[in-house]
């Protein structure tokens, strides 16, 4: 058994982690509010090139000199992934669940024999794949020093993946990041780069009909424009994945940090009662000998 | 027609910067600045570094600075995909020098032929800019 001053320093130091939880989770519940309005202030944007990455893919679809960022140079062989992690850790099963997905894909892909090569975004994610797959990582982006993350950020990771693609130093890239669905639920997700998935949100008719009927009109013409535009779409698409995680980040920080809190609530509860129960049995303990030497008088 | 409002949204990558029913928008096009008024033919352009003109009633009511972007025209209305945007206001001689220093260094490091006019075109805007200011 425990002894009263032992049971007292463990009561205080859990109370002194208890403290420290609770406020991590409402910092994280401050920035989660932060995170979320920033990837909802950044949704019309992404929403409407969508819409004009819809709508010029639908026509360039069956044209031999469709631009190789948005159809793929034709090859399968090397693969680029973009791991998107939390510069911090401490936020549950976030960073983990993001390099799961990733480890399951460079299995496969090393099962394949297909060359692979990691770009991490975030120093977690390149600590937890470091281990493993060490040789593959080529490099790693940081951004722990940024206070508010930015959209020129992400095009910072935008331009190093057009210039390697350009370089020919891989086919494909994919980018894992976690998407936002709620303070609970982050989804680790998976999304294609190069070439560029253009999302079926509209259908083609859609489109045409929103026009009403009509069929743009292109300045400069339609491959002059994608040149300009696909780059911009890729940044963008990393910019949204990089806020989601940031707001998944924060969400699942909050929930790890909330439970961390309740656990120490419940052992704070568990130590005090053997504490009480202790010092009494000591009382106890006292009495008897008291008595049974004044008996032994 | 002249009584239609053009419905106008300018986003950039980060937020909504203004949506807005007006008069008419005059966008920095790539090939020369236009005047888009509702009716439109639906167009899509890319758009050089420059100035959108927001007019309400004859008059200029709000103009922003653009590093670059697009505009797409439906019938819906004028939707600026802007890459930077900055209220003219608030648009200073230092800001527009960052500029151009950023411009000349992607001259310089542009690696084709092709990319280096590009850049250069850029160049060539922003000193304009910096002229008229």
């Amino acid at each position: 058994m425990a002894s009263l001053k032992e049971l007292r320093n463990r009561i205080s130091s859990v109370q002194s982690t208890q403290k420290i939880t609770k406020a991590m989770q409402m910092v994280a519940a401050a920035k989660l509010r932060r995170a979320q309005e920033a990837a909802e202030a950044a949704r019309p944007y992404a929403e409407r090139m969508d819409r004009v990455m819809a709508n010029l893919a639908a026509g360039m679809k069956d044209r031999d000199d469709a631009p190789e960022l948005l159809i793929g140079n034709g090859k399968d062989q090397v693969h680029l992934l973009v791991v998107a992690t939390a510069e911090r850790g401490l936020c549950g099963g976030f960073n983990a669940s993001i390099v799961r997905l990733a480890r399951e894909r460079i299995v496969k892909l090393v099962g394949e024999g297909k060359t692979v090569k990691i770009l991490c975004v975030g120093k977690k994610g390149r600590d937890a794949l470091k281990r493993l797959y060490g040789d593959y990582i080529i490099d790693t982006i940081e951004f722990s020093g940024v206070r508010k993350f930015g959209f020129e950020h992400a095009d910072q990771v935008g331009q190093r993946v057009i210039d390697m693609f350009e370089n020919g130093e891989f086919d494909v890239c994919t980018l894992f990041y976690s998407r936002f669905q709620n303070v609970v639920t982050q989804i680790p997700t998976t999304q294609s780069l190069i070439p560029a998935s253009v999302g079926g949100a509209e259908a083609e008719e859609e489109i045409v009909a929103r026009l009403g009927g009509a069929i743009y009109e292109y300045e400069p013409d339609e491959t002059e424009i994608l040149k300009d535009l696909l780059p911009r779409n890729l940044s963008v698409q990393i910019f949204r994945a990089l806020l989601e995680n940031g707001a998944s980040e924060e969400g699942a920080r909050m929930t790890a940090m909330d439970n961390a809190t309740r656990n120490a609530g419940e052992m704070i509860d568990k130590l005090t009662i053997t504490y009480n129960r202790t010092r009494q049995a000591q009382i106890t303990k006292e009495l008897i000998e008291i008595i049974s030497g004044a008996e032994a008088l | 027609m002249m009584a239609d409002k053009l419905s106008f949204d300018l986003v950039s990558p980060e937020r909504l910067l203004l949506s807005d029913d007006v008069d008419m928008v005059v966008v920095p096009g790539k090939e020369g600045d236009m005047g888009i008024m509702a009716g439109h033919a639906p167009i899509m352009t890319v758009l050089r570094p420059g100035v959108i003109d927001v007019e309400e009633g004859g008059k200029s009511k709000e103009r922003y600075f653009v590093r670059g972007g697009f505009a797409e025209v439906t019938a819906g209305g004028l939707t600026l995909l802007a890459e930077h945007a900055v209220p003219l206001t608030d648009l200073s001689a230092e800001h527009l020098d960052g500029e151009i220093r950023n411009a000349e260094e992607d001259v310089e490091d542009a690696r084709t032929e092709e990319k280096r006019q590009r850049a250069q075109e850029r160049l060539d805007h922003l000193r304009d800019l910096r002229k008229m200011l």
